[in-house]
């Protein structure tokens, strides 16, 4: 008998790795699922197949599923998130003649560097590049701006473009900043076309990047078929995470129907072997993508909440109503019906302080303890899910 | 009378873009505008100030368009993608066509649907022709590969076109696999002996 199938869309970037590494390590198969890949071409067409049913389940900008539930992006569809594929990752980019002007070098300095770009810009309004504008980049970059007190649409813009052109419109001057995804931070790096100025951590030092995300009628129909698919992400995250396994992962990420770049690139990203300018010396940034340590699969409702009160005050959607929809969406639930099985340490809550831990601490989990990493955000402000003040 | 709609179709190809071009004209007077280049597009956008975007599903640009329709400057029209939740077929075949299509607020819907039928058969003519070209294209190849390999069988068995297709056939019959592979791999192999 054949395993059913489940389609699953991605977009081509080494976060899509524990998807790429459950089909090609088989641990989809092993849990009795065939798991279809299909390469999307830009997030909108990713979003428009899951909505309408054209594949089951898809890599997504975390908070893309709160957009899509509540209406804010394409055909309003209930999304919900399975669980999170991977954390942190960006790098914030600057303009060859930008970083003349500043020559900032402290890539983990987010306030020293905003400061300097802001007063570098002397005045002029500061274009910036990112993938999507439902995504964790643009969260990241306005909330780096706005805290040191740049006001959206007046002070700095946000302009799209796909990842693989991020590099090009910085050339073009199309832009001044950008904060971009793997490979493409790196190949922008790489091909002289900008300096690194702050990788994402920086700004908040474990965001949630993608998730998986899947429609809330698929996983209601088919919950054998979501156990499935979950267990076998969660095992090729923990796959990835072994040190030893860093030697394949990036010739199979690297393939041309992947990722589609040099191996040597999509290294450099999942080690965090980073550098300020193509001929400069390499550093090491830890935790500048992370798969699965730290509790970094899980879907934390807090993080939901905190991108849904981001998100309600911009687009004029009452909060009240963007708290429930992206309480709903995270399904911690699953999480812990499906997961614990197979060895998943779980969180005691589902929620916590954001930003609250500066070092890396020990809590209670449902059996025994938890390591969770830190996730300051770089202003060391604290948001407390169940008192919410409006950002 | 409502003035007349303006369209704009962005795509690459010329025979494609000028395929859609015509459906549009065929359904209704329509003023059409096509842009094939994306760089500097929010700005030539801006400039025709379009009622209707249409745009492949697949073209990687589409993203910058989500960001055009989120704009929210008094100065620039709101525009969304086209989703009629009274109508959810239409939307989803516009999807599953490859369409897609960004409207400014406040078109009416019954001026909408007419444009996006059109576009949607249009789109599923171009899939089909597409289709057709390449199969076309892969079946030509094919027979000149087949060809290549009878010619290296016949100077090296001795022997006629006939007996040459026999040998393919049988061979691949064999190993079951396609005549077409195995004279590919025969032609690949000659290659390397040369």
């Amino acid at each position: 008998m054949t395993n059913p199938v489940v389609s699953c869309g991605f977009v081509p970037l080494v976060d899509a790795a524990p998807l790429i590494i459950a089909k090609e390590l088989g641990f989809a198969a092993q849990e009795g699922i065939n798991l279809e890949l299909h390469a999307q071409p830009s997030w909108s067409a990713l979003r428009d197949k899951l909505a309408f049913g054209a594949i089951d389940a898809a890599h997504m900008l975390a908070p893309l599923p709160i957009a899509m539930s509540l209406g804010l992006s394409g055909y309003k569809t209930r999304i919900d998130v399975l669980s999170v594929l991977s954390m942190n990752g960006n790098s914030i980019g600057v303009s060859n003649a930008l970083f003349e002007r500043i020559q900032f070098s402290d890539v983990n300095d987010a306030e020293g560097a905003g400061k300097a770009v802001i007063a570098a810009a002397n005045g002029k309004q500061l274009r910036i590049g990112v993938p999507f504008p439902f995504s964790t980049h643009s969260e990241l970059v306005i909330y780096w701006m706005e805290a040191l007190g740049q006001s959206r649409g007046e002070s700095f813009v946000l302009r799209t473009f796909p990842p693989a052109k991020m590099s090009e419109a910085i050339q073009a001057d199309e832009i001044d900043l950008f904060c971009v995804g793997e490979p493409w931070g790196n190949y922008a790096v790489q091909s002289g076309s900008a300096k690194l100025l702050i990788v994402g951590n920086a700004i908040w030092s474990f965001a949630p990047e993608k998730v998986l995300a899947a429609r809330h009628e698929w996983i209601e129909a088919n919950p054998a078929l979501t156990a499935s698919l979950m267990r076998a992400v969660w095992r090729a995250a923990r796959w990835i995470a072994s040190p030893e396994n860093l030697l394949t992962l990036p010739d199979i990420l690297a393939r041309e129907e992947y990722v589609g770049t040099a191996p040597e690139l999509i290294e450099r990203a999942l080690t965090g072997q980073l550098r300020i300018e193509a001929q400069g010396p390499s550093m090491t940034v830890p935790r500048f993508v992370e798969f699965f340590e730290g509790a970094a699969t899980f879907p934390w409702r807090s993080q939901a909440l905190w991108l849904a009160h981001r998100m309600a005050s911009r687009w004029g959607v009452d909060v009240d109503t963007a708290s429930e929809t992206a309480r709903a969406s995270f399904r911690t639930d699953l999480y812990r019906a499906n997961l614990s099985a197979v060895g998943a340490v779980i969180p005691g809550a589902s929620e916590k302080i954001e930003g609250a831990i500066h070092a890396p601490k020990t809590v209670a989990a449902e059996r025994g303890e938890l390591l969770l990493h830190p996730d300051s955000f770089f202003d060391r402000t604290e948001f407390d899910p169940s008192k919410p003040i409006i950002a | 009378m409502p003035r007349t709609l303006r369209i704009a179709v962005l795509e690459k190809d010329r025979e494609r873009a000028l395929m859609i071009v015509d459906g549009l004209r065929e359904q209704g007077d329509y003023d059409v505008v096509v842009f094939g280049d994306e760089t500097g597009l929010a700005r030539k956008l801006a400039n025709a100030n379009p009622d209707v975007v249409l745009i492949d599903l697949e073209n990687p640009n589409r993203d910058m368009l989500e960001e055009m329709a989120l704009a929210s400057s008094p100065l620039e029209r709101p525009v969304a993608m086209f989703t009629d939740s009274s109508n959810e077929e239409l939307t989803r075949a516009a999807i599953e066509a490859g369409v897609s299509a960004y409207v400014v607020d406040g078109l009416q819907k019954d001026r909408i649907k007419p444009i996006i039928d059109a576009a949607i058969a249009r789109f599923h003519m171009v899939t089909r022709m597409r289709t057709e070209l390449a199969t076309t294209r892969a079946a030509l190849k094919e027979r000149k590969t087949i060809d290549r390999a009878k010619g290296i069988l016949m100077s090296a068995r001795k022997c006629d076109e006939a007996e040459a297709y026999k040998i393919l056939r049988k061979a691949a019959m064999d190993q079951g696999k396609k005549v077409g592979d195995v004279a590919a791999a025969l032609v690949a192999s000659a290659e390397l002996l040369r």
